[in-house]
């Protein structure tokens, strides 16, 4: 099981060659990605900050939540900090389980619950020079 | 990026024959901006206080926060607590503002 908040860019392959074995037929991956605009407005780079002790802790019981209700065989969950620019990947869940409708489900509860309980805040840099948090999505 | 201090300290004085504890309370983004301090010390009458009567002393002492707290969650030891839930001698708390991660 790979759970970390790394400062540098995640690459997805690896991890996700690092948690499945020869018994696994489905391996689901969600990544998000660093996009251009919000609500219209030209976005030049992000950057992303954590009460890091916590944001671990959460994002360990993620994991054992997702291991208790779906046959997850193993697991990656990544989150980068720091200043990401356009097209960079901000995160990376990626499961490995016998079949793939659990998967579906189980990515699909990992990256919300995710979003609303890990204590990390992306500002947003905006091309009109403004700068600002954004505080729920 | 300015590390965290990992475990605030509650540093309990004796004034008189009260008993003061101080509580350190750590700030995540918007309300570390507009504090400029990545931490607060708020001291408590008494030993333990509730969540609720936390954010009332926090709008009190910090009015610059104080729009901000309706949506803040607070954790405390790194666990989301309720209002009526008190807060025990040395914990580790901070305000959490509605999270943006992912």
């Amino acid at each position: 099981m790979i759970i970390q908040l790394v400062h540098e860019p995640v690459a997805a392959d690896p991890l996700m060659e690092s948690i499945t074995p020869p018994e696994c037929g489905a391996v689901v991956n969600f990544l998000g990605v660093v996009r251009n605009q919000h609500h219209g407005r030209q976005v030049l780079r992000l950057e992303y900050s954590a009460y890091e002790s916590m944001a671990l802790a959460k994002m360990q019981q993620i994991a054992a939540q997702l291991k208790e209700r779906w046959p997850v065989h193993d697991l990656a969950m990544v989150h980068r900090l720091g200043t990401l620019e356009i097209g960079d990947t901000s995160i990376c869940i990626a499961l490995s389980l016998p079949h793939r409708s659990d998967g579906f489900e189980a990515l699909r509860y990992a990256i919300d619950t995710f979003k609303e309980e890990v204590p990390i805040w992306k500002k947003e840099y905006f091309a009109d020079g403004e700068a600002r948090w954004v505080e729920g999505s | 990026m300015n590390r965290l201090p990992r475990i605030p300290e509650t540093v309990i004085m004796m004034l008189g024959r009260e008993v003061r504890v101080e509580i350190t309370v750590l700030l995540f983004a918007s309300l570390r901006d507009d504090l400029g301090s990545s931490s607060i010390q708020l001291e408590v009458p008494q030993s333990t206080i509730t969540v609720e009567e936390l954010l009332k002393l926090v709008k009190e002492r910090f009015p610059v926060l104080r729009q901000r707290l309706g949506a803040v969650r607070v954790a405390v030891n790194q666990e989301f607590r309720n209002g009526p839930e008190s807060i025990p001698e040395r914990a580790e708390v901070a305000l959490i503002p509605p999270v943006s991660g992912g």
